[in-house]
This record gives C-alpha cells, structure tokens and sequence, in this order.
C-alpha cells in the first residue's frame, strides 16, 4: 500500500482507476450483508466463484459482494450490471444457470421478479415497484462498491469529496455549504447539522475537539445504520473526516454496537485501509490536516444511544445519561467539545460536498430536505430498507413501496420511530413523513423504524410490548422513568389479561404525562410515546378490553379462545401438531379444542390449511 | 454573575449556581430526596423538578442539576411542577412506604391515594449513599449495578467489600432508610398523621393553621396570580 502524499497523487489514482475499469463486462453484484448472509448468499458466492473458476470466465465476468441492497424479501438476491437484472430469491441450483446466462448475455424469465400486482415479471431491478418510488442516493453507492476494497470506492467518486475540501483550503465553507443543505440529525430529533457543526466549529479550541458517529442502533425492528455501515463503511470514514476538517476537530470515535460483527469487520478493514492510504490520521494527503478514527464497541445498553449516555460509555463508565446543559458541543467525551451525528448523517455528507447543497436541498421539502432511510417491516408484502425523499406520505410507502398487507388483514397502524415513536392510524396515512409532521401526530421520526400493523395487531400488546423492552432498557437512574415505565407496564399487562379497569386507563394518561414531563434525557422523555400514541388514536381497544372482556385482534392470550367451526374436515393435522394435546376427534369428524389445556400458542391456526380455526 | 428570575423575582447567582441553590437562596422550598450538600448533584429522583422556559418550550428540570443560565426563567411551584411532584410522590410511597420521610413529603404535598399496586422494595435507588462512599469516605465500596428494572446498589459480585470500613454513612444519609413510619393505617392509606413541621406553603389552603415565615410570602403571591 502507497501512501497518498498530495491531493494530486490522489486524483491520479482516481483517474487510472476509473479509465483502469471495463464498464462493457459484466458484473455478478451479490448483495452479502448480514442480512444476505443469513438467507443464505454465502452460498451463492461460493457457487458463483467455483463455476467462474471452473468455466474460466474469471477475466469475462467479474464477480462483486456487496452490502444490503434493501429488498429483504427477496434475499439472497443477485444483481446483473451493467443490464439491471434482478432475480429475486436465488436458490444455489439456480445460481449455475444464472452465471451461464450472463455469460451469454441472456435473461432468464423464469427467475425474475413476479409483480404481485399485475403478476408479471420484471426484468429490471429499477422497474420493480419496490425500487421505482424510492430515491436511493445513499443506498445505491452500495450496489457498487464491496466494502472491503478502497480501490472500489475511490473508483466510484469515493474520498473525492474530502479532496475537494481539502483542495479548497476553507473550513468555514464546508459549513456553510451543510447549513445551506439543510441536512437535520438523522439520529431523530433532527437538529440542523450545520448549525451544530458552527457550534463546535466556534468553541474555543484548547483541548482539542471531538467527532462521534453514533451507530449504536438499537431500536427493535431497525437497521438502516447496519447496512450502511456494512455496505459502505469508506463514506462514513469520508464524512467524519470532512467535519473534522470543517470543526477543527482532531478526533473521532465511532460506537458501534457490538451485535454488529460484520459492521465491525469491515470498519477496521477500512479504517486501516484509509490509514494506509494516507487518508486518515496525520497529515491526511499532505495538507497538515490530521484526523483519526477509534472504533469503540458498545456492550448492549439501548440507552447508550442517548447522547450524554453514549460519550460515558466512550469514557469507560457506567452508560448513564446526564444534564444537559452543559451539552456536549461544550463539554463532550472527556471534557471536549464535541459533536455527535448519527451514521446517517455522516453518510450524507460526502454527497452534499459532491454534488452540492443546492441538488440536495431540492430533494424533500422546504425545511426536510434530503432522503431518509426507513426499515420497512411488518405486516406488508415487501420488506426491507426504502430509502425516500422527506415529505413523502406514508401510504406512498406503505402501499407503493410496501406493497400493502401482506395477509388478508387490512392494515391499521404504522409504528414509527421505535420505542420512543408511537403508532399513526390508517385514517392518518396520508401525513407527510418528516420531523415536525411525525411529532405533531405525538410519533417520531427517530432513526427510521417503520412497523406496519394490521388488524391482528392488538395496540395494547403493542403498548405491553415497548413498555417491556424500556423497562429492561431505561438505565434507572430517573426515578420516574425506571418505577414510571415498570408501572405502566404494569398497568397494560393487567389490561391485557383482561384484569384493567377503566380508571386505570385515566391513571395509565396521567402516568404516562408525568414520566414524559419529569425524566432527564430522550429515552425517559419519549418513553410514553408508545402509551400515549395507541391511548390516543385506539383508545377504543382498551376499552373493549376492560369492559368486554375481548382483544379485537386475537392477541392477547387471557382474552382469547380457540374453536374449530365446520370446515374442519377432520385431516388430524392440528391434533398432531398440538404440544398440550388439547385437540381431540376422530379422522375425518370436525375436531374440538379443550380451552382448558389450550395453551393459545396458535400453532394450529398456522398448520391448518381449511381456515377452520378461530379466534375470538 | 448570571441574572435569573425565579418566581418573578430577580437574582444574581455565581456562575456554576444549580437552580436548586438559587431557589432555596431565595426562600423557595423545594423537595428532594437524593440531593445533599456535599455530594455532588445527581438528579435521580425527580422531586425537585420546576418548569423553566416559556410558551410551548416550557419544560421541567431537575434544579439539582440544572445550571443557572442567564435571562432563564424559573417557576417552582405552578399546577404543572406540583402535579409532576405529586405523580413522583405517589410512585415513591407505591414502592416504599414505610420512609417516613417519603410519607411526610407525600402528606405535605396533599397525596391523598395511591393507585399503583402496593411494592415495599424500600430502595429507591437515589444513589445517595453510592456519593457519600465515594465522595466523603473516598472508599468506592459500593455502586450501581445492572440497569431498569434489575438496576440495584451493592458491592461488585456481592462479594464483601476490602475497601468497605465499615463507617454508616451510607446508612446515615439514606432518606428510606432513616425514621420508619409505624403504619396505623392500611396499607394503602396516606395518613398524614406526623406531617412534618416545615412550613408547605405552597398548599396552603391545606395547612391553614401552619405557621408561614414569609410575609407576604413569595410563593403564595405567585399562586395567586
């Protein structure tokens, strides 16, 4: 590896390796995040690699692993470049067929994606209804880059940001070109990054000053950070080192969840690249501007993510969240000034130098501008990561990119912003999704966790679920939010076994108001979101639990029995299948569950194949 | 000096001056339970909260630890902050009831009920006794473990401490452990019955008959309005 001496050495480098590239050969791109991995895109790799060999197609078609493309529906799924072939759940027989017809530059219909709406297929990954609403500025650099090489990100307008800011010798621009941007915190209260960057840029630089990527992404349901992380992890590298170069700031740690073995490897394979290259650490490409980048694990607390609380973890204390003022663009990790930006953010930053804060700024609306990352999941047909401009309405989401339910249910309610955000009903789909919309319908944005509900979610086991995740999570220092979320959970576990009463409902509100009013950081403050959110709009489903002594969606397990009507036709399946033997009958006689040893598991509603299993 | 207004009366305070400070400097009462002087502030248990800020940005803080800022201003006692402490109080007595001292500041700020099922975990995990050890006793014998709802306070392991001297501060200055109400009444009830004698003027119309120092007094005035 040769060091980078100057910004001229780099743009060589740049220029031999993009006129180096064949842009006519084809590419196998297969999509390898943890994601992929764990549906089984190893497999095609090695498939892949072994006929690549054994045909002797190594120097024809050139084989890329990628990180997360989105579609996790339809994982292990590969990629044909430059065409745009897409085929969807590829199985590893299928895959030998797959390199032969690149080969031969041919399509293979019958692996193609199927649109469930018209149910034809589709050739093209960017006609794919999933694909075709999304702008995907941040996650389609994926596609073309794998993660564990520099030279394919370099290639493809990697570093060139970081050059230019470099090259033009003016910190103070740079921020004023984010300010211009309008790029608001990814993280999820969606403070302007320009402004917090002027901020640090301003503190009195006596001690040297401190960047944090914060990627300790831990809500349920979420993993738009991972993906980025693991499919590109050069650009946050790229973006942390251009608001070092904007801040003044010399230091930067990225907290990284240690869940996220594969975000890691990659991490350290780049930040050791990047430092190799000269790119990284002292006097980066001969300018004299040095910055470097330690990575810190975190160890599994979800409030670690608050802010105050993620610079105590960095600082190898207790993951505790503390006042604020003074805030941590005053007195951060070990006393410096600091400023922390979500991986997000520090991802869009090399695109807003590129490409200039105007052509991001039109992107959204006035005052959202950009696109944001959503993790799509739940009750819909295509899950997976959409990445949209800001103010796009949820039906777009839900119903275009989504899909629609994916059963028979009709959807009820999307559930925005993880623990912290709250539940928006159908009748409210067509809201703009941006900050201030979501937080006036009481969600968040948050880190862009997006659970669709159905009529078989019950909003009370949904409220029960969230209060029980935040009371293993809360770090307890606040009185109220620790005991507060303990007894509000307490309260919708009675509900939900049918035990609540309506006063209990008033005294859920009146609890839920104070623990938002009297906790001292975000976890504590949002905490009731979950509570308040389904008291607000479904209110009329806890009710029905307290006074009818019924769950409408057939959830809550206290509430609920199991029966057998007449289209039973009597297969036995259910009877087998049983753990509690609590189905009896005779071979083709309607069959009948004892609701006394009826654990409510619903395994029988799952392997019947008549519908003649009910819940009410 | 920072120029502040707390309850609509000017002060100037030092730079580093907590709300709290500033307020009781005034003559304003405020409760807590986790905070001593001599320890440093911690901000647990919520009972000092006052509202700060204006309009739709009003919001509460715990004055033990929030810094006094120039031109804020500061409310200590208006329907949002007594509701807050109220909710406060009744979680505290749902968890432990038997302090006197919790079953004081609970009659004296009018709790009348308490709603939650009834607990008697007696920690309240204020962390006061955690600063004592390792603040005044310079011994770090004792500390926070775990975190939610299994967050508890002991030694690492449960392992009897070499560095523990035996000294009782920690149970010197514990508000839970210190007085234990003898209970007359069910479980349940708030009595009342040994209100403390520390003038609660900010109820008032509850304790007529309660001598008040302040003439007129501030708190009062401003309740009115």
């Amino acid at each position: 590896m040769e060091r980078l001496t100057s910004i001229e050495d780099f743009k060589a480098m740049q220029d031999r390796l993009v006129s180096e590239r064949d842009y006519s050969k084809p590419s196998i791109v297969i999509p390898a995040g943890t994601c992929g991995q764990a549906s089984g895109a190893n497999d095609l790799i090695r498939v892949t690699k072994r006929e690549l060999l054994d045909r002797g197609l190594t120097d024809k078609i050139r084989l890329r692993i990628t990180g997360c493309h989105g579609f996790c529906e339809a994982e292990p799924s590969v990629l044909i470049q430059p065409t745009g072939t897409f085929y969807p759940n590829v199985k590893i027989e299928q895959m030998v067929r797959i390199v032969e017809a690149v080969r031969d530059n041919q399509v293979l219909d019958d692996l193609l994606f199927v649109d469930p709406a018209t149910g034809k297929a589709v050739e093209k990954q960017s006609d794919i209804p999933f694909f075709k609403t999304q702008v995907r500025t941040i996650l389609a650099r994926s596609e073309n880059i794998d993660p564990i090489r520099i030279f394919n990100f370099i290639r493809n307008g990697g570093y060139s940001a970081l050059a230019e800011v470099l090259g033009k010798g003016e910190p103070s621009q740079v921020v004023e070109e984010i300010k211009r941007s309008g790029l608001r915190g990814r993280g999820g209260a969606g403070f302007p990054t320009g402004a917090k960057w002027e901020l640090l840029a301003n503190q009195q630089n006596g001690h040297g000053k401190f960047l944090v990527c914060n990627a300790d992404e831990g809500d349920p349901g979420a993993y738009m950070d991972r993906s980025v992380l693991e499919g590109n992890p050069h650009s946050i590298i790229e973006g942390m080192l251009i608001g070092g170069y904007a801040t003044g700031a010399n230091e930067g740690v990225i907290y990284v969840r240690n869940e996220y073995p594969l975000a890691i490897k990659h991490l350290l394979i780049a930040l050791r690249q990047s430092r190799g290259f000269g790119l990284l650490g002292d006097d980066i490409l001969g300018t004299g501007f040095s910055f470097d980048i330690k990575l810190v694990r975190g160890a599994g607390a979800f409030v670690c993510g608050e802010e105050t609380a993620l610079m105590r973890s960095i600082e190898g204390k207790m993951g505790e969240p503390r006042q604020r003022p003074p805030f941590p663009i005053e007195k951060g990790v070990d006393g410096k000034p600091t400023a922390i930006n979500n991986v997000e953010t520090w991802a869009n930053i090399p695109l807003i130098i590129a490409d200039g804060a105007e052509k991001f700024a039109k992107i959204g609306t006035n005052g959202n501008t950009g696109t944001k990352i959503f993790s799509l999941v739940g009750k819909i047909k295509n899950t997976g990561l959409v990445e949209v401009p800001m103010g796009i309405t949820i039906e777009k989401v839900v119903t275009d990119i989504g899909g629609g339910a994916s059963g028979k249910a009709k959807i009820k309610a999307v559930q925005t912003g993880g623990p912290s955000g709250g539940c928006i009903p159908a009748e409210r789909f067509d809201l703009p999704i941006d900050y201030d919309s979501l937080a006036e319908a009481g969600s968040i944005m948050g880190s862009g966790g997006m659970i669709v509900m159905d009529e078989t979610t019950c909003m009370v086991d949904v409220a029960k679920y969230f209060m029980s995740f935040l009371k293993d999570e809360s770090c307890g220092k606040c009185f109220t939010c620790r005991k507060g979320i303990q007894r509000m959970h307490e309260i919708v576990e009675d509900i939900s076994e049918g035990q609540g009463t309506l006063e209990q409902i008033d005294l859920l509100e009146e609890l839920a108001l104070s623990v938002k009013d009297t906790t001292m950081c975000g976890l504590g403050q949002t905490a009731s979101n979950p509570v308040l959110s389904t008291l607000q709009y479904f209110r009329q489903e806890y009710v029905e639990h307290i006074e009818n002594q019924r769950c409408p969606a057939g959830v809550c397990k206290a509430l609920i029995t199991y029966s057998i009507n007449e289209n039973c036709t009597g297969c036995t399946l259910c009877a087998k299948t049983c753990s509690e033997g609590a189905i009896s009958g005779d071979k083709k006689q309607r069959h009948v569950i004892d609701s006394e040893s009826c654990t409510r598991c619903g395994a029988c509603v799952t392997v019947c194949k008549f519908d003649a299993v009910e819940v009410a | 000096m920072i120029n502040l207004k707390i309850n609509g009366l000017e002060v100037s305070v030092e730079q580093g001056t907590t709300l709290l400070e500033a307020a009781r400097f005034l003559g304003f009462p405020i409760p807590t339970l986790c905070h001593m002087e001599g320890l440093s502030p911690y901000g647990a248990c919520r009972l000092c909260v006052v509202e700060i800020g204006e309009g739709p940005r009003a919001k509460l803080v715990s004055s033990c630890t929030y810094p006094a800022q120039e031109g804020l201003v500061v409310r200590t006692a208006n329907e949002r902050v007594l509701q807050a402490r109220k909710m406060v109080l009744e979680l505290l007595l749902a968890s432990c009831p038997q302090s006197k001292v919790i079953q004081d500041l609970a009659s004296a700020h009018n709790v009348r009920q308490q709603r939650f099922r009834q607990e008697h975990e007696d920690c309240i995990l204020c962390g006061l006794c955690t600063r004592m050890c390792e603040e005044q006793m310079m011994a770090k014998a004792i500390g926070f473990r775990g975190r939610g709802e299994t967050r508890s306070i002991g030694t690492p392991f449960d392992i009897k401490s070499e560095e523990c001297r035996l000294c009782g501060g920690c149970i010197y200055v514990c508000p839970a452990c210190q007085l234990r109400c003898t209970y007359t009444e069910p479980d349940k009830a708030v009595c009342g019955g040994c209100a403390n004698l520390s003038p609660p003027c900010v109820e008032k119309e509850n304790f007529d008959d309660m001598m008040c120092y302040m003439n007129p007094c501030v708190a009062c005035e401003i309740d009115k309005h």
